[in-house]
């Protein structure tokens, strides 16, 4: 059992201590726009936000959550309406769309963190982030784009 | 591909527009029926109305386009949505779309070959057209005017002289339409021309991107059922032919939720058999094909290595009794012999992994003798079947319920995650969720094969080849997917897998041609081949294009001229409308535009950079995308890194449905050209991918994305693909860059700081 906090809701979880967070999200409480793609910290698909920064829920136990503040792409803006969210359509950005929870996920903690980011900036803070599409010329426009408009 | 598939037999239809009863709304499709009996709308009412392809119209003016192809990025639905509305003249914003589950009335259901806006815009036009007609009738009827004096635009029909006007909902209110076509009424049907239209060449939002961008998107990893179990399955040692035969669970009957350990066998030889974990939770299932042991078989493959794979391909390319002829035009040998100089080489590339970022999955619901797939599918007629076949049901009493796909990329033509699911369902006689890990993703891929290719070519004097001998010897994917499909070789000794040959059939002038087809059967038993974005010309396009840049350096002759001598557009090569009006001459025209968008010859190079080109006509010789690229590339000088500075790319497509969603494909698919021709490698050790995941396995990060320049021509022909041509021209253009940046010619993909290091040595 644990207790999470989750988009400012308290859940209670029946699940073992060291089951993954990512998990319990997806087939626990069913948020399923925080996706699963590697299962090793390798591609970024299952970022949510701990405490604000942007952790890989793929390689956080229950355990290490305990007591924390997570947000998935559910509670990013109540509306859908987060800069980047607008940017991203405005942009076109997603293709397969799979992996663009995490990507929005990511570049928000960048943005929270560093407002106008330059391009070497965006690309040390979103390498970690596979998008097999390959949308990241997109990805990048619409980052600066949610920059300039924020 | 040479010979057409029978593709969505729209063309042995009648066209039907039919009130579904009175103000329910109007319903039109092509007819089941070869011959219509009735009006439309007694079809409608006796149940034989089962369209292939139908747009409803409900009372409000809402407008739904079904979407039988499937969503994987390129925004299909969108513009094969526009298609449609063009013709129709209904208003944009009353246009949605749908995803129908899989039955055989949809015809061959199959996404792939950059095919579906290419093979449908013709038959999506005339729906659209039909549909209008009907539509200025029943309103003109309301308004007490003759047709003929109405013109419809906007969800509106209007009578011109006297200004009045009826809306599509009030038309549709009445429900009083019933309308066919037959098939010569539809083909002799005025279509709008280039110029002409309103919304085609327009880029309109893409409709599915809203829900991509706040988590509401629903792919098949995101379906639940009611009462559903979870399947994980172990891994097995050999990525083709082991066999389980005994389980310890021992380990895992401690998990929480832990249910047990089906050993299972399949009989349709997607795989021989599978131990598959069942857990109530996910994390049990999980936990516990980690904690279960199993014995396995691991069969005949168990000694298979990378090695040995392209060993087998050298002696079948060595044998020239091996193979099929895929071309045989003059006396190729004839041909060598006259030259003023000949050159020959051997290209290799290597297993590459699809990586869609959704890991395959699949939620198997069985109810009431039928069983329920949920998932993202690219191929669901085979699909179906293939589940159907496993677990002994007609194919009739599977059905697939499409989702977003995670990515596609010719992934999801198989069947493979749907199979051990359904598998599990029954024997559980409860649903079951089965998702691969990423690792089980990557070794179980259906991998684009190795493949070794031989080219031996002449030139005469003046540059122009006198001959080229090509020898391809791939895994056969078409061969273990739909045996249907391979077609006849023109030596008429034996069939050959069009798929695995495209591409080498290129459009430059050859007097004396021979290419010849071989089934690497090694590769085939141990790395069941799949069809993976691009298909044969991402490794017949390198072999050729390289070969190309290869020849011009030995005889000194610009690349970009030696090209363009033998782009002459004569005899075969004159093209044949729709799809390649214009022939040879629009790939010249493509070459010289982004030769001179990139500034080749002329543009200043820092040091250790340098150009290359590359010209194709991906995907197939019927269906040709004229494609260009040329690569900027610098290679350090001290680690031979090489890194891609620039892309100028351009692309003949005819006419863009939709510009952006083009634009799109073009970028995408450039970066996956970067990521082949730089990064991307599996190999196989004692029968198993040595990779795991993508810190062994590395595609293109954003590190990786150079500056682009994408220069997209539209003439009004008839549209082509975008989703993959680019894919085969970057890499044989990021190949021939690195010769001119550092004299280092590399003829294996991934080309590697290690491999340049060692061209320049034997150089």
């Amino acid at each position: 059992m644990a207790l999470l906090t989750i988009n400012g809701v308290a859940h209670v979880v029946d699940a073992p201590d060291d089951t993954r967070l990512l998990w319990v999200i997806r087939e626990g409480l069913r948020l399923t726009g925080t996706k699963f793609g590697c299962g090793a910290g390798l591609c970024g698909s299952c970022t949510v936000h701990v405490d604000g920064e942007a952790m890989r829920s793929c390689q956080l136990t229950l355990s290490d959550v305990a007591g924390a503040r997570i947000t998935t792409i559910e509670g990013l803006d109540p509306k859908g309406q987060h800069p980047l969210q607008k940017a991203w359509v405005a942009e076109q950005v997603p293709q397969c769309g799979y992996c663009q929870s995490g990507q929005i996920m990511q570049a928000a903690a960048l943005l929270n963190a560093n407002p106008n980011p330059g391009d070497d900036e965006i690309v040390d803070a979103m390498n970690g982030n596979i998008c097999r599409c390959q949308a990241y010329v997109r990805i990048k426009k619409a980052i600066k784009r949610a920059a300039m408009e924020a | 591909m040479t010979q057409r598939i029978d593709r969505d037999g729209f063309s042995r239809r009648d066209f039907l527009i039919g009130s579904a009863a009175a103000g329910a709304g109007l319903v039109m499709g092509f007819s089941v029926l070869p011959k219509l009996a009735g009006t439309a709308r007694d079809a409608l009412a006796a149940g034989n109305f089962e369209p292939s392809l139908f747009i409803t119209m409900e009372p409000s003016g809402i407008t739904t386009v079904h979407i039988t192809k499937a969503e994987m990025g390129q925004h299909v639905g969108t513009a094969l949505a526009q298609s449609v509305a063009e013709e129709l003249e209904v208003d944009w914003n009353d246009v949605r779309i749908d995803y129908p589950d899989s039955h055989e009335k949809w015809g061959l259901m199959i996404t792939g070959g950059s095919w579906s806006v290419n093979w449908t815009f013709d038959a999506l036009s005339r729906a659209g057209a039909s549909g209008r007609i009907a539509l200025v009738e029943a309103g003109a009827a309301m308004l007490g005017v003759a047709a003929d004096e109405c013109s419809a635009a906007d969800s509106t029909v209007a009578h011109g002289p006297s200004g009045r006007s009826v809306t599509y909902a009030e038309i549709v209110s009445s429900g009083d339409i019933s309308r066919a076509f037959t098939e010569d009424e539809l083909k002799a049907l005025p279509l709008k021309r280039f110029g002409e239209y309103k919304l085609v060449g327009q880029s309109v939002p893409q409709l599915d991107i809203p829900a991509k961008t706040d988590g509401s998107a629903r792919f098949g990893i995101d379906v639940f059922v009611p009462n559903m179990l979870y399947g994980k399955l172990v891994m097995p040692p050999t990525r083709y032919g082991a066999m389980p035969q005994s389980v310890d669970d021992s380990a895992a009957r401690s998990i929480d939720g832990y249910v047990k350990t089906l050993l299972v066998a399949d009989s349709t030889g997607v795989q021989k058999g599978y131990a598959i974990a069942i857990g109530e939770t996910y994390w049990a299932a999980d936990a516990a094909a980690a904690a279960v042991d199993v014995t396995w078989d691991a069969g005949p493959n168990a000694g298979v290595s990378t090695a040995t794979i392209l060993g087998r391909a050298r002696e079948l390319a060595g044998n020239p009794d091996a193979g099929f002829a895929w071309v045989l035009e003059g006396d190729a040998e004839a041909g060598l012999s006259d030259a003023a100089e000949t050159h020959e080489a051997e290209y290799i590339t290597n297993l590459t992994y699809h990586g869609v970022m959704e890991p395959m999955n699949c939620v198997a619901m069985m109810q009431d003798g039928v069983m329920h797939c949920f998932t993202g599918n690219q191929w669901q007629t085979r699909c179906a079947a293939v589940t159907a076949e496993a677990i002994g049901v007609d194919p009739a009493n599977v059905v697939i319920h499409q989702q977003y796909l995670g990515g596609g990329f010719g992934r999801r033509l198989e069947p493979d995650a749907m199979i051990p699911a359904a598998l599990a369902a029954k024997e559980m006689d409860r649903p079951v969720k089965l998702v691969y890990s990423r690792e089980y993703d990557l070794k179980y891929d259906f991998h684009r094969s190795l493949t070794f290719q031989r080219v031996r070519g002449g030139v005469d004097a003046s540059g122009r080849y006198t001959a080229v001998d090509h020898t391809v010897c791939s895994g056969w994917a078409t061969k273990r997917q739909a045996p249907g499909f391979l077609a006849e070789s023109v030596d008429k000794k034996g069939r050959i897998d069009p798929f695995s040959m495209n591409g080498s059939d290129f459009w430059y002038t050859v007097p004396n041609h021979s290419v010849r087809a071989i089934e690497n059967d090694v590769a085939q038993a141990a790395t069941p081949p799949g069809q993976l974005r691009s298909v044969a010309p991402s490794w017949t396009m390198w072999a050729n294009e390289c070969f190309m840049d290869e020849m011009a350096k030995k005889i000194g002759k610009d690349p970009v001229q030696m090209r363009v001598d033998m782009l002459d557009a004569t005899g075969k090569n004159a093209g044949t409308p729709p799809n390649s009006v214009g022939g040879a001459f629009r790939l010249r025209n493509i070459l010289e535009t982004a030769a001179g968008k990139a500034g080749w010859g002329v543009k200043p190079l820092p040091e250790n950079t340098g150009m290359g080109i590359a010209a194709v006509t991906a995907q197939e010789r019927g269906s040709p995308t004229w494609t260009c690229a040329v690569a900027e590339v610098h290679v350090d000088p001290d680690t031979h890194t090489p890194s891609v500075k620039k892309l100028t790319i351009a692309m003949d497509v005819g006419t863009a449905v939709n510009p952006d969603g083009c634009k799109a494909q073009i970028e995408g698919s450039a970066m996956w050209g970067v990521s082949h021709a730089l990064l991307e490698k599996a190999t196989m050790a004692d029968g198993q991918i040595e990779q795991g995941n993508f810190d062994t396995y590395l595609v293109a990060r954003m590190e990786n994305v150079p500056e682009m320049d994408i220069v997209l021509v539209q003439n009004g022909h008839y549209p082509a693909g975008t989703g993959e041509p680019v894919v085969t021209v970057v890499p044989a253009a990021i190949a021939n860059a690195i010769e001119a940046a550092s004299g280092a010619r590399v003829r294996e993909m991934p080309i590697t700081p290690d491999s340049i290091k060692s061209a320049l040595a034997d150089a």
